[in-house]
């Protein structure tokens, strides 16, 4: 049986790590190829590169802290933010990520998705997507909106609407980021999560919230996730992963333990 | 030196990476001489099982790996798309591969009832050992081991098998058969126990 994963997320400024609150107010945590090498060390089944600054410089920088990482971490890792083109993709996945993560330029160019999974294979593609709860209307039937631009701009389009399509396109898995939860530590949104699990046949990741083993635990049942980024709850030592996985072994989640 | 098989498919420089981590010498490569010279060759994953078999095809390789794998015995280590190109057939792309194991690759069932499978499965599941191998000296058993496959091999003999996972069905992830060992999943990104099983294959010496 899968185990269900735990994915620390380093979104990395200018080659260094920075954590913010709803997409504001960063400070830096750290070097992202040392963060990473702990949280290996840690039992993380995988990692998450988030490129939060969208510039061709630091484009560079991110490559140089991907492929140092692959020197030295052998759990897979995907790699996102600001990737547009095939050659943004080819670039990151040659100097070693497993996965490509696309956000807002799926959103602009959906096309993209199915270009990226022909070449590479639907497996390194997957679609990351922003989302703010709205009240329902006839253009947003969950109540559910994506945003981009770092959960800026809203886009007119459902969020499980965005989901089936993305899955459709190519996508091999789904990051759902829920901007109202993210960077609170009061859980992820369960409600959005689960909505997205059922709508599509593909894994779904769970982002933004996650504060305590317990809200892994609600959204790994409930939820019906099948992966659960973290980062605040690791980055500033509140928890380690070993302690999150021994208490989600205890409630019956199969987790990964060799 | 440990030579990388090139068939132009993805992942080949994780492989590279961890072998190197590992302290071992590897090459990527789809050079006849490299490959006759090497001690040990490994022919690493992630591709379709199609345009695979036709780039081995293309440059010959596929004659180059059958003869240094089946005449020459050499210690060999097959992975993910690597296992699934030793059967004889694969239902990806209706592949005719290398026969060098007898038996065929199916895709995992859609539809199991209740619950929908993910194709392809991605993430971390269990292999239970059915026998004892040296690839598998001091691994834990079962272990969790890294997975991204839509598509799972049938032996036909079932003294090939050495590991099972379950996944919708329970299907064989791993195979051996004196110089051959074959993994479904990524021991390049598996962690420390996936490393632990390429350690195995590159300094262990007797594989019959």
């Amino acid at each position: 049986m899968l185990t269900k994963r735990i994915i620390p997320c380093l979104d990395v400024r200018n080659g260094k790590v920075t954590k913010g609150i709803e997409f504001k107010n960063n400070i830096d945590l750290g070097d992202p190829v040392e963060m990473a090498k702990k949280y290996y060390n840690d039992g993380a089944d995988e990692i998450v590169f988030y490129d939060i600054t969208a510039s061709n410089e630091a484009r560079n920088i991110m490559i140089e802290v991907v492929s140092r990482t692959a020197e030295e971490i052998f759990i897979p890792y995907s790699v996102g933010g600001g990737l547009r083109t095939m050659e943004d993709m080819r670039s990151v996945l040659m100097a070693g990520a497993e996965k490509i993560s696309l956000n807002s330029s799926a959103v602009l160019n959906p096309e993209i998705l199915s270009q990226g999974a022909q070449a590479f294979g639907s497996q390194c593609i997957v679609l990351s997507m922003d989302v703010k709860q709205v009240d329902k209307c006839d253009s947003i039937p969950s109540g559910y909106e994506i945003y981009i631009n770092g959960g800026r701009k809203p886009m007119g389009i459902d969020a499980i609407e965005w989901c089936k399509r993305g899955e459709e396109m190519g996508a091999g898995e789904l990051v759902v980021n829920s901007i109202d939860a993210d960077g609170t530590k009061q859980g992820y949104e369960i409600a959005l999560t689960c909505a997205c699990a059922e709508a599509v046949g593909i894994p779904v990741i769970a982002s933004g919230g996650g504060g305590t083993p317990e809200h892994l635990y609600k959204v790994f049942t409930d939820g019906k996730a099948d992966a659960a980024i973290i980062a605040s709850m690791i980055h500033y030592g509140a928890y380690s992963i070993g302690e999150i996985k021994q208490f989600l072994e205890k409630r019956g989640v199969v987790i990964r333990k060799t | 030196m440990i030579a990388i098989i090139d068939y132009e498919g993805g992942n080949l420089t994780s492989v590279k990476r961890a072998v190197n981590y590992l302290g071992f010498e590897a090459e990527i490569t789809q050079n006849f001489n490299v490959i006759e010279q090497s001690d040990r060759i490994i022919f690493p994953g992630v591709g379709a099982a199609g345009a695979s078999m036709e780039v081995l095809r293309k440059t010959g390789l596929d004659e180059i790996v059958k003869d240094q794998v089946v005449n020459q015995k050499k210690p060999f280590l097959a992975i993910c798309i690597g296992i699934q190109i030793l059967f004889d057939y694969s239902e990806e792309d209706k592949t005719e591969c290398l026969g060098i194991l007898k038996g065929v690759v199916r895709r995992f069932p859609e539809d199991k009832g209740a619950g929908t499978l993910k194709i392809p499965q991605i993430g971390w599941n269990q292999v239970h050992q059915t026998r004892p191998h040296p690839i598998f000296e001091t691994v834990p058993n079962p272990a969790d081991l890294y997975f991204v496959n839509s598509f799972y091999c049938q032996p036909v003999e079932p003294e090939v098998v050495i590991g099972e996972t379950e996944y919708g069905v329970r299907f064989t992830s791993a195979v051996a058969r004196k110089n051959i060992v074959a993994t479904q999943f990524h021991l390049e990104k598996s962690g420390p126990v996936g490393l632990r099983m390429l350690k195995n294959f590159c300094r262990n010496e007797d594989w019959s």
